[in-house]
């Protein structure tokens, strides 16, 4: 069972002209099931495909043809409402939500209403203060995707491709429980974070394989909900925290005008940075829901949901608490590197071969800047996790200082190879021998006489100066611990 | 119940069904018909009687995620009045 | 000259001939050709395939002669222009699917070439289904062969069925494929002296036949005689995985029970059927039929079915409900009709508005209204309740009884244009005929006489779910004891 949390924590308020006002948001994710083919045909999932070359007959609504269900795609979205630990529903139904418009050829979405397979589950999202919130589930279904239509390829002309139309979404419902555009991209990335994990989506916003509708609405503290807009279709994190800075703002400057809120559906336009009312939706809803009569209801047995939580990863939530209690690593750290499975399992395998603290440190701030510089990822890093934890291992047991380990990690970088070998072939390895030590400090001294002065003069801070010539004087090997020691000794003996 | 010609206006417009203005009142009156015709059913009492929605109660049959289908762009823009590039084309749309 | 003596043999009867050698398939369809051409004033087919069908009986020939006859071989059928055909213009007797030929062949039709048979074209119906009468098809009305007593007023053929039954009646086809939605293959059948069969909901797949109301539509066949609807619908049913409300079990051998003993089967006589109005000659028919199963050695039951008077309201809620969304897809973007207008939502409505007949727009309305936002419960959902009390008053029947016998049809064949100006009037024609679709029950019409006008009146068997075996059972007891042999006289060859 999940850590109770708060759930209603204060909102980001924003001060209006005429008062405070909260914003609250609520997110309806569609993220595309990661199978071959579509929800109810078989007709190819791939990307970016020539037009109208996925498309079944099914798929372009010609007359006569039915839709039946893929199999995978029930499974998926059962594997994701476990993921969200939330209730599976063993008796959905599909219904058909219709609307006419050129990229839906059927007239109709077969989508989920009253009864959709997955109801309340829960998203614990991490927020950059430190806190953790509760986001509610309201539910998760399974629908259809639309195809699409393209304005701007000709004059006159609006073409429309059906490739996508049928693909299968789940669109994942949140209760209004988000108070900042910050807070709802952190949903959404822990979100996907999940169905990566859970390997039910791929995650991918810039192919659309995740987009939010973005439900916007702004009250008083403490006052009743107010009237909502929709932002539909909104497939990047940084256009959702600007539609939503766009859309409160436009929201409060309404209100404290005296105007108010029309409940309507809003498209975000990315190049002027404002989100503004769809003139092609612009007609009152009544989709007209109704079970769709060529589909019976869904019923999923105890056997296959039990096999299917047989088969669930370690999820992130859980992956965190693990690494926190067991390696003793930060809440952020073990935030960090649980965001990706590629990089939780490589900081194990640096772990298990090192010291855990240790590993985790040189992950986060050598390895992720390094990768971030040249452009990589955990996946095509130079350095394999076994080498990482031999170098971090080297300078656990001393072998090497942590100054020498980055020049040595440098070389790991740029041109491979065993740690163990570079320290060994440079003849990196760290003086340790209280004789060499003694040597290099008796030669600092030596060297300083005026620096020795001030520093018996009282100026204690002094020492840190010393340690830093002994150091540059063995080339970085020595021990700085010993180092310090020595140095001490000898200078307060003097 | 009886439909008037604002509700039959209404109605026309989400089934995408042009409507003349003079054939309004008509349908409206044959509309209306029609639903008092079939509000004998409010002599039924139906507490607690679950929906029937499709044709018998029967499992989803599932098929296995397989591409099957496709490939075919000619043959799914083959009948239509309009296509350019292998898409359809509508009349532009201004969202 | 039309070959009689060819197009009066039934499927078994033409199928024994074949097999005898005694005729050729290239003769016996010829000699429908010739039929088709002397009887266009019926106005039965919407296509002719003459080609397609001289092609099919040469085929056959070669395989009969061959000794690779299949049950259906060489038999030449008329296929109700709902069922999409390869290739073969098909249009639902709709201006808006003009020019629309698919690259795909219905799955029942498909069977049946599978088994041999032979397309003679495609035959008229109400337009999407949608009527009694026939007189909804934008091809115009198919004409009942059959004349009231030195009377040339011209009748219906019924509908939606119309071509079909004409068809058969007239000789201008073997036999004929109908589907049935409310009535629409066995009312036709009553009102022109042929046998039509509704199987369960789920025996055939709807793949591939234009959709008017899925829960209810089912297709069948329309023959000259109890034996050729059960070798028909041998080779029509089956499961389909392209459908999803096919049942998958097993498809008796129907021939096998044609003939049969009902000694001893319970027959049961609703009560509930006697209705306010009812033409004596009907009633008498009824009583007529019943003692004919009594003196076969069937027992006779009095039942009741309490919510009969409901159905035909029920039906007449969900059935356009689901054909507002089914129909959702003629919109003149991806096939059939298109009326340009200045934006996609006029180009829209003035393509539904010139390519749907007044009817169809009726129903589609209606359908449209009692979906809408408020009117749901009140109307959709108050008639699937109603829709399950009726299933539960057959559970309860089909207790106590085997089978159901009743009328077909209140009356016989009426007038063209003498109810087309009443829809409701023209709504009773299906009140024996809609409880076995809202129940999804198989039932059957067999002629059983005719009335003081000359004209053909149907009996009614209506079975358990998948007992269609028994019904054959039955109707062949009806058939042998009725012995109707009369013919409409021919006046259309002029």
């Amino acid at each position: 069972m999940t850590e109770k949390l708060e759930s209603t924590a204060k909102g980001t308020i924003i001060e209006g002209m005429t008062g405070p006002w909260e914003l609250i948001i609520g997110l309806e994710v569609h993220a595309q099931v990661n199978s071959n083919s579509k929800l109810f045909s078989g007709a190819a999932t791939d990307f970016g495909s020539d037009p109208n070359t996925q498309v079944s007959l099914v798929d372009a609504a010609l007359p006569g043809m039915l839709p039946v269900i893929n199999e995978y795609c029930v499974e998926q979205a059962v594997r994701t409402g476990l993921g969200l630990k939330a209730q599976i529903n063993k008796e959905s139904v599909f219904a058909r939500k219709n609307y006419f418009y050129a990229d839906l050829p059927q007239g109709y979405q077969i989508s989920q209403f009253d009864k959709p397979i997955v109801g309340r589950g829960q998203v614990i999202v991490d927020l950059k203060n430190g806190t953790r919130r509760i986001v509610g589930i309201e539910r998760l279904h399974l629908e259809q995707d639309a195809g699409k239509s393209m304005h701007d390829q000709h004059p006159s002309l609006t073409y429309v491709d059906l490739n996508r139309s049928g693909v299968a979404l789940m669109e994942i419902v949140s209760d209004p429980d988000i108070r900042s555009a910050e807070e709802a991209a952190a949903y959404v990335e822990k979100l996907r974070t999940i169905l990566v994990y859970l390997g039910t989506c791929d995650g991918v916003m810039a192919r659309g394989s995740m987009r939010a509708d973005v439900n916007v609405s702004v009250r008083r503290p403490g006052e009743e909900l107010g009237t909502r807009a929709e932002i539909k279709n909104v497939n990047s994190l940084r256009f959702m925290r600007q539609a939503i800075e766009f859309e409160a703002q436009r929201q409060i400057d309404i209100l404290e005008d005296g105007g108010s809120i029309v409940q309507e559906t809003r498209l975000f336009d990315a190049s002027k940075g404002e989100t503004r009312s769809m003139r092609s939706k612009e007609n009152a809803h009544d989709y007209r829901y109704f079970p769709d009569p060529d589909l019976p209801p869904l019923i999923l047995d105890d056997g296959m949901i039990e096999r299917i939580k047989a088969t669930l990863p370690e999820l992130p939530d859980e992956k965190k608490a693990r690494f926190e209690n067991d390696y003793g690593l930060s809440a952020y750290d073990a935030g960090v590197l649980v965001a990706d499975q590629e990089t939780a399992a490589y900081y194990e395998n640096v772990a298990s071969a090192s010291d855990p603290k240790l590993a985790a440190n040189w992950i986060i701030t050598e390895l992720f800047g390094r990768l971030n510089k040249s452009e990589k990822t955990i996946t095509d890093s130079p350095i394999s996790a076994a080498n990482l934890g031999k170098l971090v291992g080297l300078i656990k047991d001393n072998t090497i200082s942590g100054r020498i380990a980055k020049d040595v990690f440098e070389i790991m970088f740029n041109e491979g190879g065993d740690p163990e070998q570079i320290v060994e072939d440079k003849g990196l390895k760290q003086v340790t021998d209280t004789g060499e030590i003694e040597g290099f400090a008796d030669q600092v001294i030596a060297d300083n006489p005026e620096k020795v002065a001030e520093y018996k003069g009282g100026k204690d801070k002094l020492l840190g100066w010393f340690v830093g010539q002994l150091m540059k004087a063995s080339r970085g090997k020595a021990n700085p611990q010993m180092a310090n020691e020595l140095l001490k000794k000898k200078l307060d003996e003097l | 119940m009886s439909v008037d010609k604002e509700t039959v206006r209404n109605i026309a417009r989400l089934a995408r069904i042009r409507v003349d203005e003079d054939a309004l009142e008509p349908l409206a009156k044959e509309l209306s018909t029609i639903l008092t015709f079939v509000e004998q059913l409010d002599a039924v009492n139906t507490d607690g009687v679950e929906p029937q929605a499709g044709g018998r109660t029967m499992a989803l049959q599932q098929r296995a995620d397989e591409v099957t289908a496709g490939g075919y762009p000619e043959k799914v823009t083959g009948n239509a009045p309009k296509s350019e590039h292998n898409f359809f084309a509508v009349p532009k749309v201004v969202e | 000259m039309v070959d009689t003596t060819l197009t009066s043999l039934g499927l078994v009867e033409a199928r024994d001939a074949l097999d005898k050698k005694e005729i050729s398939a290239v003769e016996l369809t010829d000699a429908y050709i010739t039929a088709m051409e002397k009887g266009r004033g019926l106005n039965t087919y919407i296509t002719e395939t003459t080609d397609l069908a001289r092609e099919g009986a040469k085929r056959a020939d070669e395989n009969l002669a061959k000794g690779e006859g299949k049950p259906l071989e060489g038999l030449p059928l008329g296929i109700k222009d709902l069922y999409c055909t390869e290739g073969v213009l098909t249009t639902a007797a709709s201006h808006i699917l003009d020019g629309y030929k698919p690259h795909y062949e219905s799955t029942v039709s498909a069977n049946l070439w599978r088994d041999g048979a032979v397309m003679l074209g495609k035959l008229n119906l109400d337009e999407f289904a949608m009527g009694s009468s026939n007189e909804t098809s934008f091809y115009g009305t198919a004409i009942n062969p059959w004349r009231r007593n030195g009377d040339d007023t011209p009748l219906v053929a019924g509908g939606s069925s119309g071509g079909s039954s004409a068809a058969v009646a007239a000789g201008l086809c073997a036999a004929a494929t109908g589907t049935d939605t409310g009535g629409s293959i066995r009312q036709p059948a009553a009102l022109t002296g042929i046998v039509g069969m509704k199987p369960s909901y789920g025996r055939c797949s709807r793949w591939g036949i234009v959709a008017f109301a899925s829960s209810l539509d089912q297709a069948g066949p329309m023959t000259r005689s109890v034996a050729d609807a059960a070798l028909m619908l041998r080779s029509m049913a089956g499961h389909d995985p392209m459908d999803s409300t096919s049942v998958d079990i097993e498809v008796p051998d129907y021939t096998a029970e044609v003939g049969g003993s009902v000694k001893g089967l319970r027959v049961g006589i609703p009560k509930e059927y006697r209705v306010d109005g009812m033409p004596a000659e009907v009633d008498a028919l009824w009583q007529q039929g019943i003692d004919w199963l009594k003196d076969a050695g069937a027992e006779i039951v009095e039942i009741s079915l309490p919510h009969t008077q409901y159905a035909l309201p029920a039906y007449y809620i969900v059935a356009p409900a689901e054909a507002s969304s089914n129909l959702a897809r003629y919109d003149g973007v991806r096939y059939g009709l298109r009326e340009d207008g200045k934006d996609l939502i006029e180009m829209y409505q003035n393509t539904r508005a010139a390519g749907f007949g007044d009817e169809v727009k009726r129903r589609v309305l209606i359908g449209t209204y009692v979906l809408s936002a408020g009117y749901y419960d009140a109307y959709y959902r108050k008639a699937q309740q109603v829709r399950t009390l009726i299933g539960q008053d057959f559970d309860t029947a089909f207790e106590s009884v085997d089978t159901i016998l009743a009328p077909t049809t209140p009356t016989g064949a009426f007038g063209v244009g003498e109810k087309a100006d009443d829809p409701v009037s023209m709504y009773l024609n299906d009140v024996f005929t809609v409880p076995a679709n809202l129940a999804g029950l198989p039932a059957i019409s067999v002629p059983a006489g005719l009335d003081s006008q000359g004209l053909p009146l149907g009996l009614q068997l209506i079975g358990k779910h998948f007992d269609e075996a028994t019904l054959f059972r039955a109707a062949s007891a009806i058939e042998s004891a009725a012995g109707f042999t009369a013919k409409p006289t021919v006046w259309w060859e002029g």
